[in-house]
């Protein structure tokens, strides 16, 4: 075991996996000799040289679209775009080929590849730089969409990632690249993707949230721990998403509160909302609650928190459900 | 430092209208291979015309013409067994060439998904509708080889108006870069639907955009097998010889409409059309075997029959087909069905007539 944080954490993963597959290679805007905006592929240009941690030039259409042939063709790309509001010239080659190459093909051609994509705000970045675009990826049937919140899970969801057959959309929360550390085993480890965790048990209402909103979600619920017992359920993957598991806890405690920092309209919280809707409506004891960003542009820096959730925006919903 | 890129300002052009050589055949091209290439440009027009055809009696969907495109074939009679070739929509003849079974492609443009299961010996990707974004997975797929240290290339179609589109700029720049063995070829057919060749960029030849991104660029006669297989195959041997990509302008013409959904009447003059006509790729070659005595009128028409029975022959085999399951759709979305998928296809069961 050693003490990492986020980023720490996910070069370990890349590391490992490099190591063991030599097919696997990292490619995006400044991720060899620089080590990555955020340092997260510190250090693999060195270990690996040029020919698997490539600088490429400053285009996102192509690191994705590229990246998309290599898979076709044996490589395992695992392409970083440098910040969120980057990501959107990816849509193209996401949805129209990405997504669609093995079915287009009937299983002919697949396409695994992995485009690690740091997102949230709260960073006091500047325009473009702190958007929550997940609902763009998850809409996109075909790709899989993993959101890790901590070090541990960010490791082995990473790995699981690169291993896994189809296209990965990994997300990471910027906001807590540096801010959380945690044990994270020395060895690598799997940890399934699609799967949901309880982060922690309870039975008077269901937090449900993932990604960059865990830690504030932790903090919202560490406020009222005195008087409610709150069940955290911490999605990790968006898409396919893991319904039994939230499902279950919500049937449980009969009360729910949905965190996202994405904008509200149409968001992964709406999608959640209905499921619970479809599948035990009966069982609840209140309407389910929205805790998002608002259905604005995400503003600059200085009015940046008064659109991010925060603990007391969540403690508000909670007592919501609570005394309906 | 600067670095010399050459691109010849003038086209190349080895066999002319009238059939006459202004130059060497290519040395790998024999008697026999000319003929096969010429036979499979025939097949190509025979399945054009049905296809045309079919669909006016509604029995294929919107069909994307090649006629007057069909010396593209030449081009893929460069590559070896196990380079790639990565389309756009309109390289029938490409895919003939490279052994495509005819009535599998023809279920793709009947709108069944089975059309773009590639057959495992052959290595390309399936048919790609939005214009200039396969460019990239021609580059991917060729850069892979070369980390691989395999030694085969990928040729990448496109057209003219795929030029215009950020993805050509994005691929072509990072070939460049990274020295990926790869062949564009913009198979330059004069018009993007109704938008000329003049009105899709200021630059005065296709092939020159190559010098911006540090290679080569050929323009070349599109209609003239002779030229197009010689350019096309020297730029094969250096991208194998790890020196590169090359740009290739395929200067041809689109006959046809666009697709079986526009009429080219309404926005081009038919004069140019039929001045078009006479360089016919087809009647080009054939005056020219005619003339060297490698074909005689009567084994001409025996290769159109024949061409034409092939055609119709995949046609019945193409319709006699059984249909796809309806839950076939939801199959190969992922490597493993997911269970929100395995709920919808219960529910689609359930609901569906």
């Amino acid at each position: 075991m050693s003490v990492l944080n986020l980023a720490q954490a996910i070069n370990q993963a890349l590391m490992q996996e490099m190591e063991k597959d030599e097919s696997v290679i990292v490619l995006g805007e400044d991720v060899g000799t620089d080590g990555g905006v955020f340092r997260v592929t510190e250090g693999l240009w060195k270990k690996f040289g040029g020919e698997r941690v490539i600088d490429t030039p400053l285009a996102e259409s192509a690191i994705c679209g590229v990246s998309i042939g290599l898979a076709i063709n044996g490589m395992k790309p695992v392409g970083e775009i440098q910040f969120d509001g980057f990501s959107l010239p990816c849509i193209d080659q996401l949805y129209s080929h990405a997504a669609r190459m093995r079915n287009r093909t009937r299983g002919r051609l697949t396409v695994p590849m992995v485009l690690r994509i740091p997102y949230s705000g709260g960073t006091r970045a500047l325009e473009h730089h702190s958007e929550s675009p997940e609902t763009l990826f998850v809409h996109i049937p075909g790709l899989k969409v993993v959101v890790p919140s901590t070090p541990y899970n960010a490791k082995g969801l990473l790995i699981s990632s690169i291993r896994d057959p189809d296209p990965v959309i990994f997300m990471e929360p910027k906001r807590v690249y540096h801010a959380i550390k945690e044990e994270v085993p020395n060895e690598s480890y799997e940890l399934q993707i699609g799967k949901a965790r309880i982060i922690q048990e309870g039975t008077d209402v269901t937090v449900i949230t993932w990604g960059a909103m865990l830690k504030v979600v932790r903090e919202a619920v560490e406020q009222l721990s005195e008087k409610y017992s709150v069940e955290i359920v911490d999605m990790q993957t968006l898409s396919p998403m893991d319904e039994e598991t939230f499902i279950k806890s919500v049937q449980k405690t009969g009360r729910a509160v949905v965190v996202q920092e994405a904008p509200k309209t149409c968001g992964v919280a709406a999608e959640i909302v209905s499921r619970v809707n479809e599948k035990i409506l009966t069982s609840l004891e209140a309407p389910v609650q929205r805790v998002t960003g608002w259905d604005t542009t995400m503003p600059l820096p200085k009015l940046e928190e008064y659109y991010l959730p925060n603990p007391n925006r969540i403690g508000k919903a909670i007592e919501t459900v609570m005394n309906f | 430092m600067s670095k010399k890129v050459s691109t010849s300002s003038k086209m190349i052009q080895i066999l002319d209208e009238n059939g006459e050589l202004h130059g060497e055949i290519p040395k790998e091209l024999n008697n026999e291979q000319i003929k096969k290439i010429y036979e499979t440009m025939i097949l190509t027009r025979a399945f054009d015309q049905t296809a045309l055809a079919l669909q006016r009696e509604g029995r294929m969907l919107t069909y994307a013409s090649t006629f007057g495109q069909e010396a593209q074939v030449a081009a893929a009679f460069a590559l070896e067994k196990d380079d790639w070739f990565v389309p756009s929509f309109r390289e029938h003849g490409v895919f003939f060439a490279r052994g495509y079974p005819i009535s599998q492609y023809m279920l793709y443009w009947v709108g069944d998904g089975r059309g773009m299961q590639i057959p495992k010996d052959i290595n390309c990707t399936p048919i790609s509708v939005p214009v200039s974004t396969q460019i990239l997975h021609g580059v991917g797929i060729a850069w892979a080889m070369k980390l691989q240290k395999k030694k085969n290339v990928v040729e990448i179609f496109f057209g003219d108006g795929a030029t215009s589109k950020g993805d050509f700029h994005e691929g072509l720049n990072w070939a460049g870069v990274f020295k990926v063995p790869c062949v564009f070829i913009c198979q330059n057919n004069q018009w993007a639907i109704s938008v000329p060749r003049s009105k899709q960029t200021a630059s005065e030849t296709i092939a020159q955009k190559a010098n911006a991104y540090g290679f080569e660029g050929v323009q070349v006669d599109g209609n003239d097998v002779f030229a197009l297989y010689k350019v096309v195959k020297d730029a094969i041997d250096k991208a194998r010889s790890d020196k590169g990509p090359t740009l290739i302008e395929m200067f041809t013409y689109r006959l046809s409409d666009h697709t079986t959904a526009d009429d080219a009447k309404k926005y081009r003059d038919e004069k140019e059309v039929e001045v078009w006509k006479k360089k016919d790729p087809i009647d080009r070659l054939k005056k020219f075997l005619l003339k060297k005595k490698l074909l005689t009128e009567d084994e001409n028409k025996k290769i159109w029959e024949q061409a034409q029975a092939t055609v119709d022959a995949a046609v019945k085999e193409e319709e006699s087909m059984s249909p796809m399951k309806s839950e076939d759709i939801f199959t190969n979305m992922y490597a493993e069905i997911p269970e929100n998928l395995k709920e919808q296809i219960e529910e689609a069961k359930r609901v569906s007539p």
